[in-house]
């Protein structure tokens, strides 16, 4: 929220740049070793959509952290949700997903999106009501109650839909790639490039435009004083936490559509990953999370390629690299 | 008593619990046939050291680590892999189990140190983070590790199954190499959680605890706090090291599933909670409740599903199938968080209060 | 006009720490009423529990006729009374516009009011989209009690606010708080520094040990040297 004041003049809050060049500078480091253009092109493209998909998950926990300290691993619990909330409309419109019309497809798409944020918005105020509220403060409880909470929801999940991987197709037109010579940019890459762009936008917009963005930038540094100005902020934050969940099950539904799939294993796994987002980033930082989805994003596409069987951790080395670089983070929110 | 570092276990209805467990193990191979049985006695007695050494650092110091299976991994894969390539040998094993050590210290060192630079909150996250890599780096590197199938060894000859100490049978239970191996093990648990209990019972593990309660103030009083938490990090990483290659050694087998896989330590943080963080003592109960519903829930479960299904009932065969037993340890989990976060220990101390 | 805050045998526990021990005391209606007391005495705590930010273990809280001592934060603040605590609490990352857009709940602000508050605080007009960050420390202390004033309240509390001060903003800020004395609203003040107290205060409770050791007018306090050096240990004149 601090970085990328989009067409606002100077002197206005001024936000460190370098920390926002750090994909470019990964991206201009990696090019000479990639060599060919055409393939950067594909591994490029191919890092920022994943960088979007893995933002959406990972925005609304770094909020959550954020205003009240609240280590959610149930989170990986709404992006795994999501992904079986897409199975859910995409079962019953398989001919609207198959049928040679943009508008059937895209129409498809968009339910099954809405579906999975609405459901997991809602699933997350049960998880906020049953799980975190009992025990706001405490940070052990939380981390072990949240973690209880991801067992059961996981399970839960198994026992709903079973245990096997569920199927699910690209609608017609999201299939295939766009070609320009010798470089392939998959089509779905594309579509969850401006999903997330517009994610991004938006929470921006929220954030700074509104004033319960305003409420949520303040809080996040400062939760008592904004109480002590007359504001409800337990309620601020199941709003907050209910946003974050939905994002998550978008981002997963994403994620399930862009694999194939949906299991009950893509949330530990992405949870994983939103950590480390998150911590790259800066707790609380939304900015500050985006940069970091790229970054990871773009750097294991690169290690994917150059440097195979290193890629999986890559995401950890960077983590490391950043922390000793900047011990809180790319964009610290002041006052953690 | 002193072998017990002046700290028994208080409470009649606890030292009866304990003490159902010891002998349990103690007399496993002669008290319960099959292998199944010995198995689930094995992996208690595993689970107890495991469980232990992360309370050691969970409840007695208070610091949320999930790094802990990578240390359980690395005993395992040390013991292992030395087993694989230098042949069944006492050697082999002793080198094993000292690189795995010496490589657990090493990262308990860069963890505690990294501690330093990062905010505390960071670093469950980054112990998360980390282990992820860890598991990750042992399924890729397969032709060391043997990647995501793991490495089948042969044991030092005392201890293979096809082994006799003795040609007749004792209490009815051929002396296998097996069963050598499970006393073994049994005898190593048994020591090390004795060192264990003598570790927190001393002057260091009182200043843990108050690190626990108040750093600040510890800070203030002059201990100094880095120092501790790094030296009950290794410490604990040793325990989890020897739990790993003692379990690598009973399944003659080593892969990213059994040692390294992130349930294990899922396994380990219910363990700890459910039989009462802060006490070694809950960690021996936590352990045996839990490979005991482990290895036996699922059969009850069963029944209770097709039971379900007989009448057609709607959703309960899939809530009681066998596979889900996770769900309602999961359960128990949460509901011992909230109501008894003293876990079963704490329990059954409250139970003796009333008492009196 | 503004009510009189009410506190009748309150106690604060913090973890095992017993800080108000019987604290009694009222400020007046429409008056300034300066809260003085050694290091520790329990004076930050007081504020944080009227406040609500600490929940009192026993005693009644009013303001005027509304019982204030079980209520949330939030609730208090929405009954009129505004708090600048001190550690000024700005919002680091918002700017100087959006702190007090915030301290603003009933609507946006008020562009007479707020001229008013930059012929005390220029830097503030100076400053209006910067990074409060970016604001020096005494910049922010006039951030802090700008936004504690930019709408009218019931109740003013103000904690230390010239801690570390120049004289020169210490005199703007005084001729601020009697600007706002005029306008009826009672206020509650700590202060270390006499020459504040002297000149804004109406009312003195001192504190000591959790308790209220001495009431009465500031003027008296004032002139009594002998009751300065006992209650506080020095004489005022030396709280410079």
């Amino acid at each position: 929220m601090t970085a990328l004041d989009v067409g606002q003049a100077l002197p206005r809050r001024r936000a460190e740049i370098l920390p926002a060049l750090t994909p470019l500078i990964v991206a201009l480091a990696a090019a000479p070793f990639i060599g060919s253009f055409s393939t950067f092109v594909t591994l490029t493209a191919a890092g920022l959509a994943m960088g979007m998909m893995i933002f959406t998950m990972a925005s609304g926990l770094t909020l959550v952290f954020g205003m009240m300290d609240v280590l959610n691993f149930g989170h990986g619990a709404f992006i795994a949700l999501g992904a079986y909330a897409a199975t859910l409309v995409f079962a019953p419109l398989m001919s609207w997903s198959s049928a040679d019309s943009f508008a059937l497809n895209l129409a498809v798409f968009l339910l099954a999106a809405i579906a999975a944020a609405l459901i997991c918005g809602a699933f997350g105020w049960a998880f906020e009501r049953l799980i975190v509220r009992p025990v706001y403060g405490q940070h052990l409880k939380q981390i072990l109650a949240t973690i209880g909470g991801a067992i059961i929801a996981e399970q839960l999940l198994y026992a709903l839909f079973g245990p096997a991987q569920i199927p699910l197709t690209l609608p017609r037109t999201f299939e295939g790639s766009f070609v320009f010579g010798q470089a392939a940019i998959e089509k779905y890459r594309v579509l969850a490039t401006l999903v997330g762009l517009t994610v991004f936008l938006g929470e921006m917009l929220v954030l700074n435009r509104t004033k319960i963005g305003l409420l949520i930038r303040a809080g996040v540094e400062n939760r008592e004083m904004v109480e002590a100005l007359g504001y409800r902020v337990d309620r601020l934050f199941v709003g907050v936490f209910m946003a974050g969940s939905a994002l998550a099950g978008l981002g997963g539904a994403m994620m399930a559509l862009y694999r194939g799939q949906a299991h009950a294993a893509i949330g530990g796994e992405f949870l994983v990953l939103c950590f480390i987002v998150i911590i790259i980033g800066g707790l609380g930082s939304v900015g500050g999370s985006f940069v970091a989805s790229i970054l990871v994003a773009l750097i294991a596409n690169y290690a994917g390629f150059l440097v195979p069987k290193l890629a999986l951790v890559s995401n950890i080395l960077a983590m490391v690299a950043v922390l000793l670089w900047r011990p809180r983070g790319l964009y610290p929110v002041s006052g953690r | 008593m002193n072998i017990l570092s002046e700290n028994p276990p208080r409470g009649r209805a606890l030292q009866i619990l304990l003490i159902l467990i010891v002998l349990a193990l103690t007399l496993a191979p002669f008290l319960f046939h099959g292998a199944k049985a010995l198995n689930v006695a094995a992996k208690t007695c595993v689970m107890i050291l495991l469980a232990a050494s992360y309370d050691l650092l969970l409840g007695y110091t208070g610091v949320v680590s999930f790094a802990h299976v990578m240390f359980f991994g690395v005993g395992a894969y040390g013991v292992g892999l030395a087993l694989y390539a230098l042949g069944p040998s006492w050697g082999a094993l002793a080198l094993g189990l000292a690189a795995g050590a010496a490589l657990s210290l090493m990262l308990a060192l860069a963890i505690g140190l990294f501690s330093l630079r990062v905010q505390s909150i960071f670093f469950a996250m980054v112990t998360l983070a980390v282990a992820y890599a860890f598991n990750v780096l042992a399924s890729q590197l397969s032709d060391l590790t043997g990647g995501e199938d793991g490495r089948s060894f042969t044991v030092p000859a005392v201890l293979q199954p096809s082994f006799r100490l003795v040609h007749d049978k004792v209490f009815g239970v051929a002396i296998t190499g097996k069963i050598l191996t499970y006393y073994l093990v049994f005898a190593v648990v048994a020591a090390a959680f004795l060192m264990l209990l003598r570790v927190v019972n001393s002057p260091f593990g009182r200043v843990l605890q108050a690190i626990r309660e108040n750093p600040f103030r510890a800070e203030a009083l002059g201990y100094r706090t880095i120092f501790h938490r790094t030296l009950a990090t290794s410490i604990s990483a040793l325990g989890a090291t020897l739990a790993g290659a003692l379990f690598s050694l009973w399944l003659r087998y080593v892969g990213p599933d059994t040692a390294l896989s992130f349930s294990i330590q899922v396994d380990v943080l219910v363990m700890v909670v459910v039989g009462g963080m802060g006490s070694l003592y809950g960690a021996i109960i936590g352990a045996a409740l839990f490979v005991f519903a482990e290895s036996y829930l699922q059969d009850v479960m069963a029944g209770l599903s097709q039971a379900a299904a007989d009448v057609s009932l709607p959703l309960l065969p899939a809530l009681f199938n066998p596979d889900r037993w996770l769900l309602w340890l999961g359960l128990v989990f949460v509901l011992a968080v909230y109501f008894a976060p003293a876990g079963v220990v704490g329990a059954l101390k409250a139970d003796e209060a009333t008492w009196e | 006009m503004s009510a009189a805050l009410i506190l009748e045998g309150v106690h604060t526990h913090i973890g095992r720490y017993h800080i108000l021990q019987g604290v009694d005391f009222d400020a007046p209606a429409g008056l300034t009423t300066m809260l003085l007391g050694r290091n520790g005495a329990g004076k930050t705590t007081t504020l944080r529990t009227i406040m609500g930010l600490w929940r009192a273990s026993k005693g009644r809280i009013a303001l005027g006729a509304t019982p204030l001592q079980d209520l949330p934060a939030s609730d208090v603040a929405r009954l009129g009374v505004a708090y600048a605590p001190e550690t000024m609490a700005v919002f680091s990352d918002l700017s100087v516009k959006e702190n007090l857009v915030l301290g603003a709940r009933q609507g946006p602000l008020d562009d007479a009011r707020l001229n008013w508050i930059f012929g005390f605080f220029p830097a503030l007009r100076k400053f209006w989209l910067s990074r409060a960050g970016a604001l020096s420390g005494g910049q922010k202390q006039m951030l802090s009690i700008a936004r504690a004033i930019v709408e009218p309240r019931e109740l003013l509390m103000i904690d230390e606010p010239t801690k570390g001060l120049a004289p020169a903003i210490v005199g703007a800020l005084i001729a601020c708080l009697n600007e706002i004395k005029a306008t009826g609203v009672t206020i509650l003040m700590v202060e270390q520094n006499f020459r504040v107290a002297r000149e804004v205060g109406d009312e003195v409770r001192v504190m000591d040990n959790g308790r209220i050791v001495h009431r009465g007018l500031m003027a008296e306090l004032a002139a009594d040297e002998r009751l300065q050096s006992r209650l506080l240990g020095l004489s005022l004149d030396s709280h410079q």
